[in-house]
């Protein structure tokens, strides 16, 4: 059995370290103890396959999901997953997640004093095409108060779940929305030092996939992790 | 010229309205072959107090040491219904719960074996990016010669293994700071 190509390490600075105090939730879950390097293996470069009796063609409209139409303003928000060798990553589950226009999530936690829309529930799934492509039907979210420190808001954002063809490429991110003022004060969108990573967060204005008198459209590609090339490309 | 992959986001304490409709703690239906085995646990911080708002992910081969996926070229018996994938949100008192079969063994590095184990992802409110560790069982002969418990100082070792409380029932928890803190790993 020949050794497996593993992932390439992320770049340093595109990626968040655990603690990051200005999140405060950071400071009690982070490891304290060092991490041990974990090679990969057969167990990291692989992963499950979902198939299309789980996910239906209708999981992917946020805004058909029940009897009354939501309120807020429909968007259509579509992308491509690539991973870093510009490789399509196709037939991967992708999981959204997200609050109402007015900023209110359909929780038991969430108490912000926002109206719930009985017509959303806000969440969707896709699983992505054979060129690596997504596409969803939703609501603009709101912005929304938390109470990481005085007066912070996060701004409009919708949650993304996204598998891989290993294990080590699942990602848990968010998109953002061009032009929104309270990016540079959350601390999540922060995280990162390099502005270019943090960039790429924001979602496009994308002008091709509105739908006249119904939706305007926004874009947001994905990248996972690429593997190594493989040793007999890497001579040095 | 590559791409860079995006950045991480945390999940977040709404987690459960996208990830819920596949919450999956049975793994293995009737006629999956292996040794069956529950597995339950709970997730603390560093105050020891719940962690009521994780998603735990596992993901295993079956009983032959082969995984379901495209990935794994291993001329070992596949087994439709068992995929290998879990997923466990939470409750109250930061407990998750799995019902699955003993994983075989798998290749490692070079020519070698890996121990039996399970690698867990971990998803939270305050966690910028996933936690990857693994659960091992106890009693295993393999542990002794896994390629990758030997990257783990011999005294933090156990804090991967399962604990049998039972028949064919372990107990495993996770601290995500101070004593007894959980190995995790930099993947
Ligand atoms: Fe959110």
């Amino acid at each position: 059995m020949p050794s497996v190509t593993p992932y390439r390490r992320p770049y340093w600075d595109t990626q968040p370290e655990y603690l990051f105090p200005k999140y405060a939730s950071t400071v009690k879950r982070a490891p304290t103890q060092p991490l041990v390097v974990l090679p990969h293996t057969l167990s990291e470069v692989t992963a499950p396959v979902f198939g299309y009796d789980e996910v239906k063609p209708g999981d992917s409209d946020l805004t058909k999901q029940h009897k009354g139409e939501p309120v807020g303003e429909r968007i259509v928000v579509s992308g491509r997953v690539l991973d870093e060798n510009s490789r399509p990553v196709p037939n991967i589950l992708v999981e959204i997640w997200q609050a109402n226009a007015a900023g209110r999530y359909n929780h038991r936690v969430d108490q912000h004093d926002a109206p719930l829309d009985p017509n959303f529930t806000g969440a969707g799934r896709f699983l992505t095409d054979k060129d690596g492509r997504y596409r969803f039907m939703t609501i603009r979210p709101g912005e929304y108060p938390w109470r990481n420190h005085y007066n912070a808001w996060r701004p409009a954002h919708i949650h993304f779940s996204l598998f891989g063809q290993g294990i080590v490429q699942r990602l848990v991110t968010q998109m953002y929305f061009p032009g929104d003022p309270l990016l540079d004060y959350d601390p999540m969108f922060t995280c990162v030092a390099d502005e270019s990573a943090r960039n790429r967060l924001i979602s496009i204005f994308d002008w091709e996939n509105t739908i006249p008198e119904y939706a305007l459209a926004y874009r947001f590609d994905i990248v996972l992790r690429g593997r190594e090339q493989m040793p007999t490309e890497n001579v040095r | 010229m590559s791409l860079r992959a995006s950045t991480s986001q945390t999940i977040g304490p709404y987690l459960r309205i996208g990830l819920e409709w596949m919450q999956i703690e049975e793994l293995a239906p009737r006629g999956v072959a292996g040794e069956r085995v529950t597995i339950r646990g709970r997730i603390v911080d560093s105050d020891g107090r719940p962690v009521n708002d994780a998603a735990l992910e596992i993901w295993q081969a079956n009983s032959h040491g082969r995984y379901a996926s495209p990935e794994d070229k291993q001329a070992k018996p596949l087994e439709p219904a068992f995929r290998g994938y879990g997923r466990s949100l939470t409750d109250d008192e930061g407990a998750f719960r799995f019902s699955t079969i003993k994983p075989g063994r798998v290749p490692g590095p070079g020519e070698s074996f890996q121990a039996p184990h399970l690698s867990v992802t971990i998803f939270m409110r305050g966690l910028l990016k996933q936690l990857m560790t693994r659960m091992y069982f106890p009693g295993d002969p393999a542990n002794a010669t896994d390629p990758v418990l030997a990257l783990v100082p011999a005294e933090r070792r156990a804090t991967l293994i399962g604990r049998q409380v039972g028949e064919g029932a372990l107990e495993w928890n996770i601290i995500l700071q101070g004593k007894g803190e959980t190995v995790f790993f930099d993947f």
